[in-house]
């Protein structure tokens, strides 16, 4: 079975984030970009299935732009057999919608007709938690998000899903398409004769027009801002004085 | 102007508080029609309808609706989305794993997280953890959002609405529920409790975790933990707050031994009193409290608790 992993190249989880101060959105320029650490955990996940001998070929797929290349390398260093890159975009601040990416994904399982798509519930920059679902509903497979357990058994997987309030488990028909939470595996860091290795594995590199897809976006960002900032607080000496404040200044108690 | 606004439906009750957030966001946008779904959704359909500002509800029951799977709920919406501009539902995580799911088969963008609405079609929601706020705005004919309901205060009660029943659509039967482990608790739920205790690293141990249990019992609290300590094993993991926990906005948010890391932050800034004790008085945590206290926890929290008797 061939495992198909899409993987987006991310501002690094370690990096502050800076908002421009003109609003046009996030400074991206000469930041550390890495990969989505859901994506990450995805990939581990699929290179797991390949070890154990549930899965055959692992392809990891970026959607982007052409920077994503060392995302792709650092998934090959990482296990994965060969990498797709589909360049739709030139600037780096330009952010391809979950809708557009799913359409892509679909054109490249109908070309590559993987068993199983595994990726991360959601990047950490738009935070949209989308594209898998999406992809679910254009291909027409199952689904089964926030996976922190995933066994494939023949035409099923079973998914333990974390869900608000605890753990649902599902049953679902394969074909299907993952979306993994953080509990799922911990990532391996790629060795540097792995790192050597994967300069020598195969990287395609494509664009939407190669698969016939409009990335045109649906939503326009008008501005991005800071987050209102709370007003500063003050310390306290004491429980006492802490219980006095809330009952009489805060009125919370 | 009208609006579908997706119930949250739990085995066959409906999360009021949840729901009513919702709804007060949906009022904003146009009539709201609520959909109850599952495989009993009657009663939640009853309480429903007396929430204010709904207009009409409709409730479909069928055995395949009756745990969240996405396909069936999402067959179910896309069947009766011709009547309404704009799909809506409280962003939990069933939402999140229906509603990309009707965008995509009605061809439109989801805009997920939605914060505030600025028009019909112009939403702000939060981007990198909460570390910016993006406004955009929507060329799509419907418009397909999840609401972060933290943002918005829950609609009250008022005249009951009428009640409809509506009929399944196809079931796709790609999924099936195997079952359930939700933490049972008399505690409130952690996303709509008024007074949130949470504790982080700092607590030091599972055992230790009973200090914070005890003063959140005593203020009638959930209980929440930092990421640290639910990845030291101190807490499980439904009680995490921040980025990839849950997002709450209580009346009064107390962390304790919690320091402040950015991800935590960004699941609790939003409560309208945030208590920090801590002993390292450097701690992140104090740039966002109203109220901060530098003490040892195992004396603070114990004297905390007995003076709130």
């Amino acid at each position: 079975m061939k495992v198909l992993v899409p993987v987006k190249r991310v501002i690094d989880y370690n990096v502050k984030v800076r908002v421009k101060a003109d609003g046009t959105g996030v400074d991206l320029a000469n930041v550390k970009m890495s990969m989505n650490p859901f994506d990450e955990i995805a990939l581990e996940e699929a290179i797991r299935m390949k070890e154990a001998g549930t899965a055959s070929e692992v392809v990891a797929v970026s959607i982007g732009v052409k920077q994503a290349q060392e995302t792709l390398r650092t998934a090959l260093a990482m296990g994965a057999d060969r990498a797709i890159l589909i360049v739709a975009a030139d600037d780096v601040h330009t952010d391809i919608e979950p809708l557009a990416v799913a359409k892509l994904l679909k054109a490249v399982i109908d070309a590559e007709q993987p068993g199983l798509v595994i990726g991360g519930k959601q990047a950490i920059d738009n935070d949209m938690n989308a594209t898998g679902q999406m992809l679910s509903a254009l291909v027409g497979w199952s689904q089964a998000t926030f996976a922190s357990e995933l066994k494939v058994e023949g035409e099923h997987a079973v998914v333990t899903r974390e869900v608000d309030g605890g753990l649902q488990t599902i049953k679902v028909k394969m074909p299907a398409i993952v979306t993994v939470d953080l509990r799922l595996n911990e990532p391996r860091y790629a060795s540097l004769p792995n790192i050597m290795k994967a300069k020598k594995k195969p990287l395609e590199e494509k664009t939407p027009a190669d698969y016939g897809v409009d990335v045109s976006p649906r939503l326009t960002v008008l501005k991005t801002v800071e987050p209102a900032e709370r007003a500063a607080g003050v310390m306290v000496g004491s429980v006492d004085e802490l219980v006095a404040k809330l009952k009489d200044e805060a009125g919370v108690l | 102007m009208a609006v579908l606004l997706l119930a949250e439906v739990t085995d066959g009750a409906l999360a009021l508080d949840a729901t009513s957030k919702a709804v007060t966001a949906a009022t904003q946008l146009g009539e709201v029609t609520v959909l109850c779904a599952g495989a009993h959704a009657a009663d939640a359909g009853q309480d429903a309808a007396k929430i204010d500002g709904v207009a009409r509800v409709l409730v479909a029951e069928d055995p395949a609706l009756g745990h969240r799977l996405a396909e069936p709920t999402a067959a179910l919406i896309v069947s009766l989305a011709g009547d309404y501009e704009h799909i809506a539902a409280p962003a939990t995580t069933d939402a999140k794993n229906i509603l990309p799911r009707v965008a995509a088969l009605l061809d439109v963008m989801v805009i997920s997280d939605v914060s505030g609405i600025v028009d019909g079609s112009t939403f702000e929601r939060p981007i990198y953890a909460g570390n910016a706020v993006q406004t955009v705005q929507s060329a799509d004919p419907k418009k397909v959002l999840t609401i972060r309901t933290s943002t918005f205060d829950a609609a009250g009660s008022g005249n009951p609405a009428p009640v409809e029943t509506v009929a399944m659509a196809d079931n796709p039967g790609l999924s099936e529920w195997v079952e359930d482990k939700l933490a049972a608790s008399d505690r409130p739920e952690l996303t709509s409790a008024r007074i949130v205790v949470s504790g982080g690293r700092g607590v030091g141990s599972e055992e230790n975790f009973a200090l914070i249990e005890k003063l959140a019992d005593k203020l009638g609290a959930a209980v929440g933990a930092s990421r640290a300590a639910v990845d030291s094993g101190y807490a499980p993991n439904d009680w995490q707050v921040g980025q990839t926990g849950k997002v709450v906005a209580p009346e009064l948010y107390i962390a304790i031994g919690i320091s402040g890391a950015i991800q935590h932050l960004a699941g609790m800034k939003d409560s309208k009193v945030i208590v920090a004790i801590n002993k390292d008085e450097e701690a992140p945590i104090f740039q966002v409290a109203d109220y901060g206290l530098v003490a040892d926890l195992f004396e603070a929290v114990p004297e905390l608790e007995q003076k709130l008797g």
